[in-house]
């Protein structure tokens, strides 16, 4: 068993300035093209300033059904044709709406990228939410809607950002309430589509069987010529307040065998000084090997638990620091116990250097497994691009992880977790 | 770039096969173990026993103690993990390329040496419990479980992989000790490495940690197949919640069956295409298939609609499910299914839709042969009901299906007598049309 360090990276064969080409288009698009050529296919993913934070209180939900809807008709293509092209090449393209932005994914195989990509500036572009399929959506979404009522693990997340983000953009889910669906009528997912796309801060990522001269040509032949002056300005969030005192609130949910427990307060955003310590620190806490020492805790030692992880969010805002959990409705006061006293033992003491050892090795190590599959370096690049991390990142991600100490995960510990100070949030019966 | 070429299979003296294939890719080697067993071999007070032993393989050995294994493996940034499915268990390693030795070294000694501590084995207890929980909040598990309980009254197939309740508050420390002793053994195991290595080199290796492993006894089968259905049988599950699930399985023949290829095409028109791929490369939606486009589109009596034809050694269950539209009802539901079932016996499909869903699982295999892991997973998978060419031949036997084959199994499978129709019913919604 080799017990020392890791495997050190090797920058030349990890994304880098040397192979990534990035292009910023005359009317705001970023495009980002990585080639590789050992694959038969191409992947592209990407994002728009259109999340739900610009959702009006009353139509929250709104971005979300938007990119619901997008691919339901355009002013060239019926819903039926879409997919029809799509699915009879192998394709496949999806939106998904996150809080800050809208986001998009596929991938085809090399020969098709360009009827992909004419497909994604169609749906982005010209949409005309057709009234029938918005119903047929409408349906979809409250039934939806209507699953999350009955899933603990949904309910208790939710309850957990309601406490924590309490008065702050990012307390409400994107995927709105009942009422608030119901609400949204065509024009305003036909207005908020006309405010909100276009192309100011969007991004464009590539990646796979493609050379990036051609790439590029594609996208200026489809999205150059794409304006938006009603554009807003990017929204900005404010900091999120911590929590006096331990908050906790049980939602309700009759005949579960199981209850599902989020708990944990406001964490940092990606691009503050002390991310990485904590998110070192987070996978020492509740990640490495088996769930950390909180699933050491939770499930080996006591056996309570399937699942006991921490979660860090990556989010251009202020994340949150958290611990879920899933146990017999018995047992959620126990669990609750131990998960804050692995939490309080973690803002006590620093972590050991086997600890950070093992962890920071993991850390380098698990690269080139995330960064195989043409679908993995586009989400790598869109991170990049998304938190300004720069083209570099990987030639100097080693440098960094391996530069953190113990005292400066204490440090980030202390700053953001406090065992007093917790949201806790639990659904089930 | 041809990915999927046949690989001879090595069998060393105590009967180990050995599937070996190098992908210079990227600097990874996954390294899987598989053994044939799974809820297939287990009978009534002993059900969840193989997945029980899967949880107790990463408890360790005296080698390697359960935490350095996690930490060892963590530290290379490598992934592991292992299923338990109805016909086998699996155990698989993704590390960097020069670490894989500890994958290697750690499945060699846990098919033999795994602690089974006692008092692990209780702990693990209410672990598994806890995930069965788990799995009973979701009204589809439930149902799924009700509807596979009544299309299986015989054949082991019957019982969920994890168990019954029952048996898991009743299983001890020797009947996990003795299904683990008995089925997991160098005879009845194939190992698959697929990734950055040399392929003497690496059989060198594998050899060198088996080969003075003894050979144990054939593992006992249970012989019970499931007799013909007489009838529909319809099951229903009630409980909270504001949405009705359907959920109705078809008994089809097992994976090494001619009929099973065209059953896989008649599945991708009807649902959508499905793929073979575990570990990344995404899917292709459903949008235009049969009963997406005719359920949820046109009649809107569903909002979505899947289907899966698992592979399995022994005959199994074609399944569609999916969740009733609020505005309409299960009856007329099934109604519209029944109709475009109807309409695959009544005539072929198009010589087109059967290109069409070959194209698409040519494209999932592009996609996923990208990743390392699913290579070495194809590479064992099959060999568990049929053999690695059932995997290499895939899309040359779609591409043989003629549509009179399609409409023949339609109409040989998709009978009433031979279905279980379930529905869960939310409290609120009585028993029916509501």
């Amino acid at each position: 068993m080799n017990r020392q360090g890791y495997s050190s990276l090797n920058p030349e064969s990890l994304p880098g300035p040397h192979d990534i080409s990035r292009t910023a288009l005359k009317n705001g698009i970023t495009l980002l093209v990585r080639p590789n050529i050992n694959t038969l296919s191409v992947s592209i993913a990407g994002y728009l300033q259109a999340g739900s934070l610009y959702d009006p209180l009353k139509k929250l939900g709104l971005a979300d059904f938007t990119t619901s809807t997008l691919m339901r008709g355009t002013k060239k293509q019926t819903f039926q044709e879409i997919y029809n092209s799509l699915e009879s090449m192998g394709a496949s393209l999806g939106t998904s709406c996150g809080a800050h932005t809208a986001g998009f994914g596929g991938k085809s195989l090399a020969d098709d990228l360009n009827s992909l990509l004419e497909i994604l500036a169609d749906v982005l572009q010209e949409p005309v939410f057709p009234e029938a399929h918005i119903e047929r959506v409408r349906s979809q979404l409250l039934t939806g809607l209507d699953i999350r009522e009955q899933d603990t693990s949904e309910m208790a997340s939710m309850g957990f950002d309601q406490i924590t983000y309490a008065g702050h953009p990012y307390e409400n889910p994107g995927d709105g309430f009942i009422e608030t669906i119901t609400a949204i009528k065509v024009e305003d997912l036909v207005n908020f589509h006309k405010t909100h796309y276009g192309p100011l801060e969007m991004v464009i990522v590539i990646v796979g069987a493609v050379d990036p001269d051609n790439a590029l040509k594609l996208v200026e032949e489809k999205f150059e010529g794409w304006t938006n002056p009603k554009q807003p300005a990017v929204i900005q969030v404010p900091d999120a307040k911590r929590l006096e005192k331990t908050i906790r609130k049980h939602h309700t949910i009759d005949e579960k065998s199981q209850t599902d427990i989020v708990l944990g307060v406001v964490g940092p955003p990606r691009n503050a000084a002390d991310f990485y310590p904590a998110l070192l620190g987070n996978s020492i806490l509740g990640q490495f090997g088996m769930m950390g020492r909180i699933g050491e805790s939770v499930r080996k030692k006591a056996g309570l638990a399937y699942y006991a992880y921490s979660s860090l969010t990556s989010s251009i805002g202020p994340g949150s620091w958290s611990v879920s959990a899933g146990v017999d409705p018995k047992n959620v006061d126990l669990a609750l116990e131990l998960i804050t006293e692995e939490i309080r033992t973690f803002v006590d003491g620093p972590v050991t250097s086997e600890e950070l050892k093992d962890n920071q090795s993991n850390f380098i190590g698990k690269w080139p497994l995330t960064l195989e599959s043409n679908g993995g370096v586009a989400g790598a690049l869109l991170s990049i691009e998304r938190h300004q991390l720069g083209l570099d990142y990987f030639k100097r991600y080693e440098e960094m992880v391996s530069a953190i100490t113990p005292d400066q995960i204490l440090k980030a510990a202390r700053k953001y977790l406090d065992p007093d100070r917790l949201a806790i949030s639990t659904a089930g019966s | 770039m041809n990915m999927l070429e046949p690989i001879p299979t090595i069998t060393l003296s105590n009967g180990l096969q050995i599937k070996l294939k190098e992908i210079h890719t990227a600097p990874l080697i996954s390294s899987w173990i598989w053994y044939r067993v799974g809820s297939r071999d287990e009978v009534s007070g002993r059900t969840g026993v193989s997945h029980w032993v899967e949880h107790l393989q990463f408890k360790g050995t005296e080698r390697f103690p359960a935490d350095e294994l996690e930490k060892a493996v963590s530290r290379t940034g490598g992934i592991w993990n292992a299923f338990t499915y109805l016909d086998w268990t699996t155990y698989f390693e993704t590390m960097p390329a020069d670490k894989i030795g500890l994958a290697l070294e750690l499945e060699a000694d846990r098919m033999l040496y795994s602690t089974h501590d006692p008092e692990e084995v209780e702990s693990e207890r209410t672990v598994i419990i806890s995930e069965r929980q788990g799995r009973e909040n979701s009204p589809g598990f439930r149902l799924g479980e009700a509807v596979r309980n009544a299309a299986f009254r015989v054949h082991p197939y019957h019982h969920e992989i994890i168990g019954d309740l029952a048996d898991l508050l009743s299983l001890t420390p020797d009947n996990l000790f003795q299904h683990y002793r008995t089925y997991y053994a160098p005879n009845n195991a194939v190992i698959t490495v697929a990734g950055d290595f040399d392929t003497d080199a690496m059989l060198q290796r594998i050899t060198d940690l088996y080969d003075r492993v003894p050979a144990g006894d054939d593992p006992p089968r249970i012989n019970r197949p499931e007799p013909p259905q007489q009838g529909e049988l319809r099951v229903t599950v009630e409980g909270q919640g504001e949405t009705i699930i359907g959920n109705v399985v078809y008994h089809t023949p097992p994976a090494s069956h001619p009929d099973f290829f065209p059953l896989l095409i008649l599945d991708s028109i009807l649902s959508g295409p499905q793929g073979l791929n575990m570990f990344g490369g995404g899917g292709i939606s459903n949008k235009t298939s049969r009963l997406y486009r005719r359920m949820a589109e046109e009649e809107e009596v569903v909002v979505d609609v899947h289907g899966g034809l698992p592979a399995t050694i022994d005959p199994y269950l074609y399944n569609l499910s999916f969740i009733i539209h609020p505005g309409s009802t299960s009856d007329a539901a099934l109604q519209v299914l029944d109709q475009e079932i109807k309409r695959m016996q009544d005539a072929p499909p198009r010589q087109e839709e059967i290109q069409r869903a070959t194209k698409q699982t040519r494209a999932l295999f592009a996609y996923g042969g990208e990743s390392i892991t699913n290579q070495a997973f194809w590479l064992g998978f099959s060999e568990m009901f049929a053999s690695y060419e059932w995997v290499t031949g895939y899309v040359e036997n779609l591409e043989a299906v003629s549509p009179k084959d399609v409409q023949r199994v339609a109409q040989a499978y998709l009978k009433p007598q031979n279905r279980v129709v379930g529905f869960y019913y939310p409290h609120n919604k009585g028993n029916g049309t509501a």
